[in-house]
């Protein structure tokens, strides 16, 4: 079945800089220097995208990421630990509109 | 020819078709590489497949069923060799070598023949308390041991290595430490190796050695010297298990795209010769698994003068992009 998502397409990513060059090289260089080793550890880093990979729901980074946390030295707990947090933070953000909720809901009650 | 060989024979076929992965001698020559001999300095010595584990990942699928231990005999034509040879270390695997009751004898007899003698271990099998005396021979003779310990995590390691490992593996380790092995500065030394726990490559050494000291000393109070990290070899049972999971041509894609035309000169098959139970030689420990004789001819031991020439040439096949993914496999 033909899908928009197919993991075949996830190696065509540095396709993206054919029609524009220099913005392309530019990222991929600001991408491989975000993801090298700093005052986190490469492990740390790919827990932490892993989680964003989650919150913004991308098939392909999930794929990537997945592979990444496991080639880094971390094990399945630590990884649905980091998607928690990302829960966690995503779920927190709709919650703590409540607080607007009630502010209105206050403001238009007797 | 019965039915099942020649069926297994087809589907070797028809999943080498399938497999879009450049051979490895296709890749070397793409490179201007070649792949011979150095100065052999190790000597690798499999004391048979007999194990009292049965590892998923096992390249040689070693296990408790396998009646192939190196005998008295060919004990002897080993250590004929090993004084001819004059190696720099001695490497001794499995199997676990522990069940070979001539390993203790071996030990002491290898002992004055190189500097440096290993003892591959994976740390269930030294302390089952079958072999008590085997450890203090090990203490004397200042044998290295690299033992398997593959992931921190207990689900990983027992998902690879069988269920109740981990925490026997843990009493091995805290046992090694306690009669000295694996401190800064004893010359007792203890060396861990991880293998993934799955068909991924292996993390950086470097990063693994900081995250195990730190996680092993802090959960358990144990102490290690150096820890390895090696890609699984697609052979054996993890090629099995590779192929019933799905997952063989990926991982076969994966390994053939981190080749490093760099790691080939630093290769231990340069410096190794493996010699295996029924003492045949081979360039490797994965070659032996594969039946792919030493540069590709039929040679036993006794045979043998001494380590073969600098300039030999190496028998190689796909699994050899599992040593030169990355950084490489020493």
């Amino acid at each position: 079945m033909e899908t928009y998502y197919d993991p075949q397409d996830l190696p065509k990513f540095e396709e993206i800089t054919e029609d524009a060059s220099e913005l392309g090289k530019k990222f991929f260089d600001y991408y491989s220097a975000v993801f090298a080793e700093g005052d986190l550890t490469e492990r740390e880093k790919a827990l932490i995208a892993l989680a964003a990979a989650h919150t913004i729901q991308c098939p392909y980074c999930i794929d990537a990421y997945t592979q990444a946390c496991l080639e880094k030295g971390s094990n399945l707990g630590e990884m649905t630990e980091a998607i928690h947090v990302a829960v966690a933070i995503r779920g927190g953000a709709s919650l703590v509109h409540g607080v607007q909720m009630r502010k209105i809901a206050k403001k238009l009650s007797m | 020819m019965c039915a099942e060989p020649l069926m297994q024979n087809t589907l070797k076929v028809l999943e080498k078709k399938a497999l879009s992965v450049e051979s490895f001698r296709l890749s070397l020559s793409r490179h201007g590489l070649e792949l011979t001999r150095g100065h052999t300095n190790t000597l690798q010595i499999n004391v048979g497949l007999l194990c009292n584990q049965a590892c998923r990942h096992c390249h040689l699928e070693a296990g408790p069923n396998r009646k192939e231990v190196m005998d008295a005999k060919t004990v002897d034509e080993v250590i004929a060799f090993a004084k001819r040879g004059h190696f720099q270390v001695i490497d001794i695997t499995g199997g676990a070598p522990e069940l070979n009751p001539n390993l203790a004898d071996m030990i002491e007899r290898l002992s004055p023949l190189a500097p440096r003698i290993m003892l591959r271990s994976n740390l269930t099998a030294l302390t089952d308390g079958k072999r008590d005396s085997l450890v203090d021979v090990c203490r004397k003779h200042r044998t290295v041991i690299v033992a398997s310990f593959p992931s921190l995590n207990t689900t990983q390691a027992e998902a690879q290595r069988g269920k109740g490992i981990f925490h026997k593996s843990i009493l091995t380790l805290k046992r090694l430490n306690s009669i000295g092995y694996g401190h800064d500065g004893s010359d007792l030394e203890l060396d861990l190796v991880s293998n993934p726990a799955g068909a991924f490559l292996p993390a950086s050494q470097v990063q693994e050695e900081k995250r195990f000291r730190r996680d092993l000393q802090r959960k358990w109070g144990i102490t290690f010297n150096h820890i390895h990290t090696f890609a699984n070899v697609p052979l054996g049972r993890f090629r099995q298990w590779l192929r019933h999971s799905g997952n063989l041509e990926k991982y076969l894609q994966n390994l053939a795209s981190h080749f490093n035309p760099c790691a080939i000169e630093g290769l231990m098959c340069r410096t190794l010769i493996s010699v295996s139970w029924d003492g045949y030689l081979y360039d490797c420990d994965f070659n032996l698994a594969k039946g792919l004789y030493m540069g590709g001819r039929k040679t036993h031991i006794s045979e043998m003068d001494g380590p073969p020439k600098p300039g030999t040439p190496i028998a190689v096949s796909d699994h050899c992009y599992a040593c030169t993914a990355g950084s490489g496999f020493t």
